[in-house]
C-alpha cells in the first residue's frame, strides 16, 4: 500500500519533470526560430540579401487588407458597448461626459491592440500554421531546404513582416473605429453635446498613450507569426498533425498574447 | 562520387527504438545509375535522407567527393547542395506556384540569368519530361504521374552533378516509365550526371543500372552489375526478384520475433 502510494508520487514527480523538459525544449525552439526570423529579416537585407518583396505584398493583403473589416466591426462594437456600460456608472457620479475620455484611453491603450491581436491570432495564425504545416507534411520545406534555401527566409519572414506593418496599422483604424462607436453611442443615445464629448475625448488622449499601444500590437504580431510558424515547423507525420498544432497555435498565441499585455501594462504603469 | 563508410542510424529511444540501418557501405560512381533496391520499410528513403543531409547519422561518414559531409553546418552543407537534384517520392512541388514557377525557382534564386533566358531554360527542361504546355497549371491541377515528372524537371533545372531519384516510376503508367527510365538514362551517359535511384520497379531497374544495391532491413544483401543480380543465388535475392511471398525475406516490418512478442503481452481480465 505505502510502496504503491511512493511509486505513484515518483511517477507523477518524473511526469511533471518530463513535461517541465519538453516546455524548455519548445521555448528554446521558438527562441532560435524567433532569433533566426529576425536575423534574416532586418540584418541580412543590410548584407545584400534582399528580402522577398513580392510574396510579402501578397500577404500584407492576405492578412492585412482581408482582415480590416472584422477588426473594425469588432473595435466599432467595443467601442459601443463600453460608452453604455460605462454611462451608467459615470451617470452616477454626473460625470456622463467623461465617457468619451474613458471609452478613448480604453481603446487606444487597451482593448484596440488586445482586441486586434486576438482578431487576428484567430484568423491569421490558425491560417499560417494550417499553409506552413500542409508544406511541411508534403516534404515542400523539405525541398526548398535541399534546394540550399532558407525556408525560414521564404516562408516566415514575408509574413513576418506582413504581420508587423499591418496589426499596427489595423490597430490605429480600429481605434479609430472604437472611438467614433463610442461616439455614436455618446451623442444619440447618451445625448452628451458632440464637441463636449470630443473635447473631453482629446483633453484625456496622450501621444505616449497611442505609442504604447502600438508598441504592444507589434510585440503582438511577433508573437502570432512565431507561435504560428513553430508549431507548423514542428509537424511530423500527417493532415492530423496539422489539425491539432493549428488548434495549438491559436490557443497558445492567444494566451500568450494576454499575458504579455498585462506584462506590459504593468511595465507601462510603473514606468509613468 | 559517392561513397558511405560504417552508416548506423537508429529512430526512437527506449522501447521503440528501431535500427534502420546498420554498418551500411556503398559507393556512387561518378557518371554511373546507381540503383538502391529493396522491400518496403527496408531504409532505401533512409540512406538518401542521410546523402542529401537530411538525417545525421549516429555514426559513419559519408564522403560527397571526397568531403565528409556528416556534422557539417548548414552554410558548408548548401554548397554542397548545390550540386545536388532531387526528385522527392511525392514530388514535393510548391503547391501556390504554377509548374513554370516550380521549375524556375533553382534558376532564379542560384543564378543571375535574365527572365528570357530562364524561360527558355524551363521550356527546355518541361520538354525533356514531355510537358511543355503545362507552364501555367498549379500543381493541384495536374495528375499524379505529371507531378512526378514535373518533380524532375525542377531536380534537373540547374543541371547538378548529382541527381536523386526517390522512386521516380511508381505510379505511372509504362509508356512513362520508359521515357523517365530512358532520360535517367541519358542524363548519365550523355551528360555524365551522377545518378542514384531508390526504386521498387525491377524491370526498370534492369533497364537502366549500371549497378545495384539490395537492401534488406538497413543491410546490403547483394551488390553488383544487373547481371550479376540475376544470377545471384542468394535465396533472398531470388526471393525479391521473383516475388515470392514465402522466403527469408520476411513480410512483417517488427524486428522482433511474433512468438516472443505474444509471450510477453500479460493479459487482464
Ligand atoms: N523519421 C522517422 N522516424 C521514425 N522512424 C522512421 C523515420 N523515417 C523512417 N523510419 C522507419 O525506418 C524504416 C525505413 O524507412 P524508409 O522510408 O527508409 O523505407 P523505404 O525503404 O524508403 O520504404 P518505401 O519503399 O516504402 O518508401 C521504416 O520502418 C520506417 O518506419
Ligand atoms: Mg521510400
Amino acid at each position: 500500500m505505502t510502496a504503491q502510494f511512493f511509486g505513484y508520487i515518483g511517477r507523477k514527480t518524473f511526469r511533471i519533470k518530463d513535461t517541465f523538459a519538453d516546455l524548455f525544449k519548445e521555448i528554446s525552439g521558438v527562441y532560435h526560430l524567433t532569433r533566426h526570423t529576425l536575423y534574416c529579416s532586418f540584418i541580412e537585407p543590410l548584407r545584400g540579401k534582399p528580402i522577398k518583396w513580392g510574396s510579402m505584398w501578397i500577404q500584407m493583403e492576405e492578412v492585412g487588407v482581408k482582415s480590416a473589416l472584422i477588426v473594425f466591426l469588432t473595435l466599432f462594437l467595443i467601442g459601443v458597448i463600453l460608452a453604455i456600460q460605462t454611462a451608467y456608472q459615470m451617470s452616477q457620479f454626473g460625470a456622463i461626459e467623461y465617457v468619451g475620455a474613458l471609452v478613448g484611453v480604453a481603446i487606444t491603450r487597451e482593448l484596440g491592440p488586445l482586441m486586434a491581436a486576438l482578431v487576428m491570432a484567430g484568423r491569421v495564425g490558425a491560417a499560417f500554421t494550417a499553409e506552413l504545416g500542409t508544406m511541411k507534411v508534403s516534404d515542400e520545406i523539405l525541398a526548398l531546404e535541399t534546394m540550399a534555401l532558407d525556408p525560414v527566409k521564404f516562408l516566415i519572414v514575408p509574413r513576418f513582416l506582413a504581420l508587423i506593418v499591418m496589426l499596427p496599422c489595423l490597430t490605429i483604424l480600429g481605434n479609430l473605429m472604437g472611438i467614433f462607436g463610442g461616439f455614436l453611442v455618446g451623442v444619440t443615445t447618451l445625448g452628451i453635446d458632440p464637441i463636449i464629448y470630443m473635447d473631453r475625448s482629446i483633453e484625456a488622449l496622450q501621444v505616449k498613450d497611442v505609442f504604447s499601444g502600438l508598441f504592444k500590437s507589434g510585440m503582438f504580431a511577433l508573437i502570432i507569426v512565431m507561435i504560428g510558424s513553430y508549431l507548423a515547423f514542428v509537424i511530423e507525420g500527417g493532415a492530423e498533425k496539422v489539425g491539432q498544432n493549428t488548434r495549438s497555435a491559436v490557443v497558445t498565441s492567444m494566451i500568450l498574447i494576454i499575458i504579455s499585455d498585462m506584462v506590459f501594462t504593468a511595465f507601462f504603469f510603473f514606468l509613468e | 562520387m559517392i561513397t558511405i563508410r560504417n552508416l548506423k542510424k537508429t529512430f526512437g529511444e527506449g522501447d521503440k527504438k528501431m535500427i534502420v540501418l546498420d554498418n551500411f557501405n556503398a559507393d556512387f560512381e561518378e557518371g554511373k545509375v546507381t540503383c538502391i533496391l529493396g522491400g518496403s520499410g527496408s531504409g532505401k528513403s533512409t540512406v538518401l535522407k542521410h546523402m542529401i543531409g537530411v538525417y545525421q547519422p549516429d555514426s559513419g561518414e559519408i564522403k560527397v567527393d571526397g568531403e565528409n559531409i556528416v556534422g557539417m553546418n548548414r552554410e558548408q552543407m548548401n554548397k554542397v547542395r548545390k550540386k545536388y537534384g532531387i526528385m522527392f517520392q511525392s514530388g514535393a512541388l510548391f503547391n501556390s506556384m504554377t509548374v513554370e514557377e516550380n521549375v524556375a525557382l533553382p534558376l532564379r534564386e542560384h543564378t543571375n540569368l535574365n527572365e528570357t533566358t530562364i524561360k527558355i531554360m524551363v521550356k527546355m527542361k518541361l520538354e525533356m519530361v514531355g510537358l511543355r504546355g503545362a507552364e501555367h497549371l498549379k500543381p493541384s491541377q495536374i495528375s499524379g504521374g505529371m507531378l512526378k515528372r514535373i518533380s524532375l524537371a525542377r531536380a534537373i533545372s540547374l543541371d547538378p552533378k548529382i541527381v536523386f531519384y526517390d522512386e521516380p516510376s511508381a505510379g505511372l503508367d509504362p509508356i512513362s516509365i520508359g521515357v523517365i527510365d530512358q532520360l535517367i538514362k541519358d542524363l548519365s551517359n550523355k551528360m555524365g550526371i551522377t545518378s542514384i535511384v531508390v526504386t521498387h520497379e525491377l524491370a526498370s531497374a534492369f533497364r537502366i543500372a549500371d549497378k545495384i544495391i539490395m537492401l534488406f532491413k538497413g543491410e546490403i544483401i547483394s551488390s553488383g552489375t544487373p547481371e550479376e543480380i540475376k544470377n545471384s543465388k542468394d535465396p533472398r535475392v531470388v526471393q525479391f526478384i521473383n516475388g515470392l511471398p514465402d522466403g527469408p525475406i520476411p513480410f512483417s516490418k517488427s524486428q522482433r520475433d511474433y512468438g516472443e512478442e505474444l509471450k510477453e503481452m500479460t493479459f487482464y481480465n
